[in-house]
């Protein structure tokens, strides 16, 4: 049995039907990746999955369990942490406030323990710990994003486009970072558009059109697929 | 013409600069001169100008205020970093004061003819003392990062005695009859309150307050408990002060409301008269339906319950609104309140309220009558007094607890990020819930009270206008703080009173003085160190201007 399992989700907003139809597993200790264009439905995905937004129809079943009629805190609470597209950070509030409020489902134990590990993995953040979070840099801020989103101890970790507006080199690192992560046996569900880096890490990936998934594969059969070459890396 | 003339007097200014460091003591000392001499010299020909301006050596009135500023002609001598922002604001209050009072003296004398000499000499004093500091050299060294440890108790007392000179200013504040002295007045208060402010007083003070908060807190509770027993059995101030705990404990629940959770709630007194007119239906006044009297303690915690349960209920379909459309449906709930009190004066009086709200009382303590504790008489509203100090201490210590828990960081997220703050599995609808239940809570306790205070419940005390005058007190004060909503609250209470001669104006001069405020301090006048570090914290501004996923690595 999968940790997660997505039945013929449907997600409307209002009148518009955003996600058509979705179906995806993520096994425990794998890395899955959602690629597509602007539009497909990735971020409206995830946002169901954390319980951000409410299914028109379809399952979701987390460890077995039915995910999709909780409310957002609830699910935090089961072990799915979401680190949200545009990273979403407090920022006037301190690293160090933000890594704590990561761990508010949590009750006391450890936490001084777990954001010691957080600034071990992003050393630049400890350097920063007592700095606002607001004045970080975009690639500082995502590690801090993905920072938070580990304090909660996800069973399954979902990634909203940790990329996004980055420079070369960070992205290389934040990249980096959910190698080291999958390495360690977390779970990922990481939702790109940088579709070859994406790939490249990922066991299983789901392509997305208009929300609806087209093509489905492990990481490195999408990425010699000719039709994902054409449409996401740029070949003609 | 006109720019030739601004020419002129730049170059004059750069000129005088030049020589700055060299002739800015002598013009210093001779202003001073003059300045002293002036106000010991009749200021007006005619007798019956406030503040005994014809008169000689008897400086009062507005020559009180401007000798006051006088001695800030003395920070050229000093090395001081900040001494010529703080002198000129100084001396720039003491020429306004000059200015407006001449004008004052010639509308009233009919003429300039009737200005006499010393109003005169000391503008001359007031205007070599303007030159001396803008001829001063910036030396613009940086205010001292860390201010010296003094012992506990010196530190403490050194705010105690900023909080009672503070008070004692607005105390005489409300003496000062005339309209023109009350302008000068307001003049010198303000260039003395910059000035200070330029040389750091507030923020050694803050830093004071922060460090001895604890003992600071315990001086200030027993200038609380002692101030009845200044007023020698005089009940005038009391009374006032009594309003203004009222005020202050509602001021600080709304503050756990927009302060903390950062939901603009602009129907809130509405809470407040729920609680009042709980007091006046089941109280001693026995006014409701079943005549009944309940003792005050039932009645307090009765109308904060009923209060708390129409806030939950209010906030249950209304929170799920945002910013602008949750400070509109609150709006709107608050207008309803208002006119469901207007109409069903069955139970409510109708527009006539509900009037004669006996004192309170419990057992055979009437909280009317003057009492004599340790051989000093208290005047009957001393009880009161003591009510709302027990009252707002209890709110304080709320509000304290709860801002330093689990549930005041999950209501600081909110405020932050919303969606964010749910992503962190924090229960974003129940904590909001709370805020507001809480917010209704404190306001329907303080409600309670002010109903025997007034002796009256009427709808027009309830109205829109009222929600906005407790939000400035929670703006002016200092979001996020309880003392800032008590200092907001005394000053909404006190200083209207006083403005009474400008009634027309009150609310133009009031809106005036929170657009001042906002900005110059746009934390308000006691903010939290975290309101703090979000206005003025340098390298902040750029993260906060910039739009979320800007910032490239």
């Amino acid at each position: 049995m999968s940790l997660l399992e997505v039945r013929d989700l449907r997600v409307a907003y209002g009148a518009i039907e955003a996600i058509k139809g979705i179906s995806l597993d993520v096994e425990e200790g794998q890395v899955v990746t959602l690629i597509g264009t602007n539009g497909a439905g990735k971020t409206t995905t995830l946002r169901t999955l954390s319980g951000l937004l409410r299914p028109v129809a379809g399952q979701v079943l987390f460890d077995g369990a039915r995910l999709d009629k909780l409310k957002a805190h609830e699910i935090v609470a089961r072990g799915v942490a979401h680190a949200p597209e545009g990273r979403r950070i407090f920022p006037l509030m301190t690293v160090e406030e933000n890594l704590e409020l990561g761990a508010y489902s949590r009750k006391g134990e450890a936490i001084a323990q777990d954001v010691a590990e957080v600034f071990e993995r992003f050393p630049r953040l400890h350097e920063r710990r007592a700095q606002k979070a607001g004045t970080l840099s975009g690639g500082e801020q995502q590690m801090l994003a993905i920072g938070r989103a580990l304090m909660s101890r996800p069973r399954l970790l979902m990634l909203d486009e940790p990329s996004m507006g980055l420079s070369p080199i960070m992205i290389q690192l934040i990249f980096d970072t959910v190698a080291e992560l999958k390495a360690a046996g977390t779970t990922i569900l990481l939702v790109e558009q940088n579709a070859s880096a994406a790939l490249a890490l990922a066991d299983t990936g789901y392509v997305l059109e208009t929300g609806r998934v087209v093509l489905t594969g492990t990481g490195p059969d999408l990425l010699t697929d000719e039709n994902v070459r054409k449409a996401y890396l740029g070949e003609d | 013409m006109t720019a030739a003339l601004l020419d002129r007097v730049a170059t004059s200014a750069e000129r005088l600069r030049s020589h700055g460091t060299r002739l800015s003591p002598s013009l210093a000392a001779a202003a001073f001169v003059l300045v002293v001499v002036g106000t010991n010299l009749p200021w007006a020909t005619f007798s019956g100008f406030p503040g005994l301006m014809s008169l000689a050596l008897y400086p009062a009135g507005s020559r009180i205020y401007v000798l006051a500023l006088a001695p800030a002609l003395a920070l050229v001598a000093v090395r001081f970093s900040r001494r010529r922002q703080a002198g000129l604001a100084a001396t720039l209050a003491l020429l306004a004061v000059v200015v407006q009072t001449i004008i004052a003296i010639a509308r009233d004398g009919g003429g300039l003819v009737n200005v006499s000499v010393g109003a005169w000499v000391t503008l001359l004093g007031a205007l070599l003392g303007v030159a001396a500091f803008v001829a001063l050299p910036d030396d613009g060294a940086p205010l001292p990062r860390s201010w010296p440890v003094l012992p506990a108790l010196v530190e403490a007392l050194a705010v105690v005695f900023a909080v009672a000179a503070s008070l004692a200013l607005l105390v005489y504040a409300l003496d000062v009859e005339a309209p023109s002295q009350f302008v000068g007045f307001l003049l010198a208060l303000g260039g003395g309150l910059v000035a200070l402010n330029r040389l750091g007083l507030f923020e050694w003070l803050g830093a004071l307050y922060a460090r001895r908060q604890a003992l600071t807190l315990v001086l200030m509770a027993a200038a609380a408990v002692t101030f009845p027993f200044t007023q020698g059995g005089s009940s005038y101030w009391l009374r006032v002060a009594a309003n203004v705990g009222v005020f202050a404990a509602a001021a600080i629940g709304l503050n756990v409301v927009v302060g903390l959770a950062g939901l603009l709630d602009l129907g809130y007194i509405a809470f407040f008269g729920v609680g009042a007119y709980v007091a006046a239906l089941y109280g001693n006044a026995g006014l409701g339906p079943s005549r009944g009297h309940l003792p005050f303690l039932a009645v307090i915690v009765l109308g904060a319950l009923v209060s708390g349960l129409v806030g939950v209920l209010i906030g249950a379909p209304t929170l799920r609104l945002r910013g602008d459309y949750l400070a509109i449906v609150t709006l709107g709930f608050g207008e309803i309140f208002h006119t469901l009190v207007n109409t069903y004066d069955a139970y409510t009086g109708g527009p006539n309220g509900l009037s004669n709200i006996p004192d309170l009382r419990q057992g055979s303590f009437d909280f009317g009558l003057p009492h004599t504790v340790f051989g000093v008489e208290l005047a009957g509203f001393a009880n009161y007094y003591y009510l709302e100090l027990v009252l707002v201490a209890l709110v304080m210590f709320v509000f304290a607890r709860l801002n330093a828990s689990r549930i005041g960081r999950a209501w600081v997220a909110i405020r932050e990020d919303e969606l964010a703050a749910s992503a962190m599995g924090i229960n974003t609808v129940s904590y909001k819930l709370l805020a507001f239940g809480i917010g209704a809570t404190l306001a329907g306790a303080s409600g309670t009270v002010q109903a025997h205070v007034a002796t009256q419940v009427s709808p027009d005390s309830f109205v829109f206008l009222q929600s906005v005058f407790l939000l400035a007190a929670v703006v002016l004060g200092g979001m996020g703080t309880v003392p800032g909503a008590v200092v907001g609250a005394a000053i909404l209470i006190a200083v209207p009173e006083k403005l009474r001669a400008f009634s027309d104006y009150r609310l133009l001069l009031f809106g005036l003085l929170l657009v001042i405020l906002m900005r110059f301090r746009p934390e308000g006048m006691i903010p939290s160190r975290r309101r703090q570090r979000e206005f003025h914290d340098a390298d902040g501004a750029d993260a906060l201007s910039a739009p979320p996923g800007s910032a490239v690595a």
